[in-house]
């Protein structure tokens, strides 16, 4: 029989009125890696932010190796042997290595032997984990692959046990992700618990022995990795069935609308990132781009969406010239044409985090009747209008008058959506759609794009996780280097076709 | 030798003007490297002026008075403190606050006290801060250089010359060769970060702000107890701003930023030597021109001409911990 190492029992904790956790129960049995799964805004971080000692639960209990222990702050954790690595890290970008990590615990009032000692016993720490770090680095320099496991080294030097990280690969290149499973997979080797906490269901599959599900704010299952599939947890986070496949209707190809002809553009740093770029999207048909991320998508969306200078070539929307080196059309001009945008960046150009809900949903066509006359805002039709749209696009929770900031990624992505969908578009240019974004709304984005394309609008997809330029796309062309390196049709094509062009070796 | 008096006295003059900047300086890099915006210097620094004047007066002995200016700047910062660290308000409408009202408060009280506004009676000796001479000022003053050295620069000044010019390297040993320091600079940078190792950001600020009020009452008690013998209206007359622009010029650094308090401390007292003199070629240079020449540096400084100063990342934002 395994005993816990960690054991809540009764966890309840609300922000306002908004009850982040229910009634939580959770076993977790020592030296193993225990994966916790829920959507964005399920409670996963705040559960864990509490057995961290960041936040105070409302009521509950929680045991380590038995023991009733009460935790006020993250001091009482780390005592207790509670590490934890958040999503976005705690470190001091303009620190060395060692000053992160001896920050609080550093034993003398002033510098001198036990620095030292802390320097000699992380050396030895690193050689234990194969880490590599430089403890004299600092910290802005580091790529994000190792300011996690500086992270990681981190709790381990304050004696950590348990180790908790929050979505540790969402920041990470595939080949980083491997070697944090590597580091990982030796620590529970060491006899150390690791919590994982994560809305990927491959990583639940690859990495962990037991597997929690969390679904608003509730505790809805726990089982065992082996006796359950990605399908059944996907069930289980959403709560109904899901589809990790998209369906699709055969394609009804229109004419061409957008065309653009040897399109150059250049960066803030004036370096030509888009060459000679040639498309053509008929109504009907999404075109996908493909490529990894910096070989020129953003620029070439951004110009094509009239935010950037086209340094040669052209664009025409239904046969007209809309922008070429000498004359642009701004956005406001091309929405006014059908164009929409929903551009790659979504707290940056999508929306304004600060406004509330509602602010944002109307943002652009705010001037415009019925959501204002005479310059002034008509509050009754917004409210109105926002309370319609909000729940036809299924954004949670509910309220209009929340900060945008508040939102979950997903249901953020819906509201840009929702507001750029709203006046039927003939040409819809979309990055990243579902970047940071939970399957429930992945599935739905999706599923709107679809339905765009079937009443006959011509989008350009362009985005970075090949899987949904493959399930989404009627034809992909490949970026690499600004150039386009290939191009299509969406039959019969592999991913490592794909990957083989991204890379610039086909 | 004329003119190597001439430097001697504006070396001296140099660093008898900077000081009540160098005090500054020093509080403001401890506020604001913890995160906490403080603008309130001016305003500190001249309510430490009016009661370190006050206080001598009626306590008879300076060092009282120093100590009661350190107690109300204390106070002051934990105004401050309470206002945008605990109730996360504002920080520059807390300090501005602050300032307009010790601006109103010291004219009041003078006049309420004693009858003149904006006046307080003047100190005699042993109210006052006086002049140290060093031992043995008077025989070395004939020998050459080094007699104009210790006997002209170095002898002579009151003791918060002293003071201001020892602070700078126990300012830069506590942040940077202290665990305290680690905490300080960290907490300005990211304060999550702190929190989550087990340290109370809220805490750490508000020591932070109490080192703050003690080194800004040295300045404030500089100008009225010692330079001066008495509190008159709006004494400071902006040093505390020209001190957070030296602040910002030397990148929150200690170092830098006594080399910037310097050089305003310089082109003031050049400003006073330059009154009158005329000069071959241009002639007598206008009076309130040279008078504005350490604002105008400043304004040059702070333009650019420094290159890009680099706050602490989470200056001027309260922290707060749940969402």
């Amino acid at each position: 029989m395994v005993s816990p190492i960690l054991e809540l029992t009764d966890i309840n904790k609300s922000f306002g009125h908004v009850q982040a956790n229910k009634n939580i129960n959770l076993k977790i049995n020592k030296g193993t890696i225990h994966g916790i799964i829920g959507e964005n805004g399920a409670g996963k971080s705040t559960l864990m932010s509490i057995v961290f000692g960041l936040y105070q639960a409302n009521s509950g209990s929680i045991k380590i190796n038995g023991k009733e222990i009460n935790l006020r702050s993250p001091r009482d954790s780390i005592i207790n042997g509670i590490g934890m690595v958040h999503q976005h890290f705690m470190l001091v970008e303009n620190f060395t290595v060692l000053e992160n990590i001896i920050l609080g615990f550093e034993g003398e009032t002033v510098f001198g032997e036990k620095l030292q000692k802390a320097k000699e016993d992380l050396e030895k720490l690193c050689q234990t984990y194969n880490f590599n770090i430089d403890l004299d680095a600092t910290i802005s320099d580091l790529s994000v692959g190792f300011r996690q496991r500086v992270e990681i080294l981190k709790s381990l030097y304050r004696g950590a046990e348990i180790l908790i990280l929050d979505e540790p690969t969402g920041v990470l290149t595939p080949q980083e992700v491997d070697e944090l499973f590597k580091i990982l997979r030796s620590l529970k080797d060491e006899g150390k618990t690791i919590v994982l906490i994560t809305h990927k269901l491959i990583e639940i599959m690859d990495l962990t022995s037991e597997v929690s599900v969390m679904r608003q704010g509730e505790m809805v299952g726990h089982t065992k990795t082996e006796d359950t599939s990605k399908e059944q947890l996907a069930e289980m986070m959403v709560g109904r069935s899901v589809l990790l496949r998209v369906d699709k209707k055969e394609i009804k190809k229109g004419e061409t609308i957008f065309k653009v002809n040897d399109l150059s553009v250049k960066d803030d740093l004036d370096v030509t990132r888009v060459k000679d770029v040639n498309l053509e999207i008929c109504s009907g048909e999404i075109l996908g781009i493909a490529g990894v991320t910096g070989n020129g998508q953003t620029e070439l969306l951004e110009a094509l969406s009239g935010i950037r200078k086209v340094e040669s070539g052209s664009i025409e929307l239904f046969g007209e010239k809309i922008s070429d080196q000498n004359n642009f059309l701004n956005p406001r001009m091309l929405k006014e044409k059908g164009l929409a945008h929903v551009p790659e960046d979504r707290q940056r150009m999508g929306l304004i985090s600060d406004f509330k809900a509602h602010e944002n949903l109307i943002f652009g066509y705010h001037d415009q009747e019925p959501y204002s006359k005479s310059a002034i805002l008509n509050n009754k039709e917004i409210s109105e209008y926002s309370n319609k749209v909000m729940q036809e696009y299924d954004v949670r929770p509910n309220s209009p008058n929340l900060i945008t900031s508040n939102f979950s990624g997903g249901n953020q992505q819906k509201i840009i959506l929702s507001r750029e969908l709203n006046e039927n578009p003939k040409v819809l240019l979309v990055g990243q759609p579902t970047r940071g974004v939970d399957i429930g709304a992945i599935e739905f984005i999706h599923q709107r794009l679809i339905d765009m394309r079937d009443k006959g609008a011509a989008i350009l997809l362009a985005s970075v996780e090949l899987d949904e330029i493959l399930s989404l796309s009627d034809r992909i062309i490949v970026m690499f280097d600004g150039k386009i390196v290939g191009e299509k049709e969406n039959k019969n094509v592999t991913d490592r076709e794909l990957g083989l062009l991204m890379a610039g070796v086909a | 030798m004329e003119f190597l008096s001439d430097i001697a006295s504006l070396i001296n003059s140099t660093l008898r003007i900077s000081t009540p900047l160098v005090f500054a300086a020093m509080a403001g890099i401890f506020a604001e490297r913890s995160g906490v915006i403080d603008f309130s210097l001016e305003g500190k620094m001249l309510m430490a002026a009016f009661v370190a004047a006050v206080g001598s007066y009626y306590l008879g002995n300076p060092w009282l008075g120093l100590l009661l200016a350190i107690i109300v700047c204390v106070c002051l910062s934990m105004l401050h403190g309470f206002a945008s660290v605990t109730h996360k308000g504002d920080q520059v409408v807390s300090c501005v606050a602050i300032n307009i009202l010790i601006i109103g408060l010291t004219t009041a009280l003078a006049a309420a006290w004693f009858g003149q506004a904006g006046l307080t009676p003047t100190l005699n000796e042993d109210q006052r801060f006086l002049e140290i001479h060093l031992p043995f000022a008077d025989a070395l003053r004939d020998i050459p250089v080094i007699g104009t050295l210790y006997s002209d620069i170095l002898s002579g000044h009151y003791v918060f010359v002293y003071l201001a010019y020892l602070s700078v390297p126990l300012v830069f040993w506590i942040v940077f060769k202290t665990s305290f320091g680690l905490r300080l600079r960290a907490v300005g940078e990211n304060p999550s970060a702190v929190d989550t190792a087990g340290i109370n950001v809220f805490t750490m600020r508000y020591k932070a702000l109490a080192i703050n009020g003690v080194l800004i009452a040295f300045a404030g008690a500089h100008l009225s107890t010692a330079v001066n013998a008495n509190f008159f209206r709006e004494m400071s007359a902006g040093r505390g701003y020209l001190a957070l622009a030296a602040m910002i010029f030397g990148k929150w650094h200690p170092k830098t930023a006594l080399i910037a308090c310097l050089l305003f401390g310089f082109t003031d007292a050049l400003q006073i030597r330059l009154q009158g003199v005329e000069l071959p070629a241009i002639g007598e240079i206008p009076v309130q021109l040279i008078q504005a020449l350490p604002y105008i540096l400043t304004v040059v400084l702070l333009a650019g001409f420094v290159g890009k100063a680099i706050a602490p990342n989470a200056i001027g934002q309260p922290y707060i911990k749940e969402r």
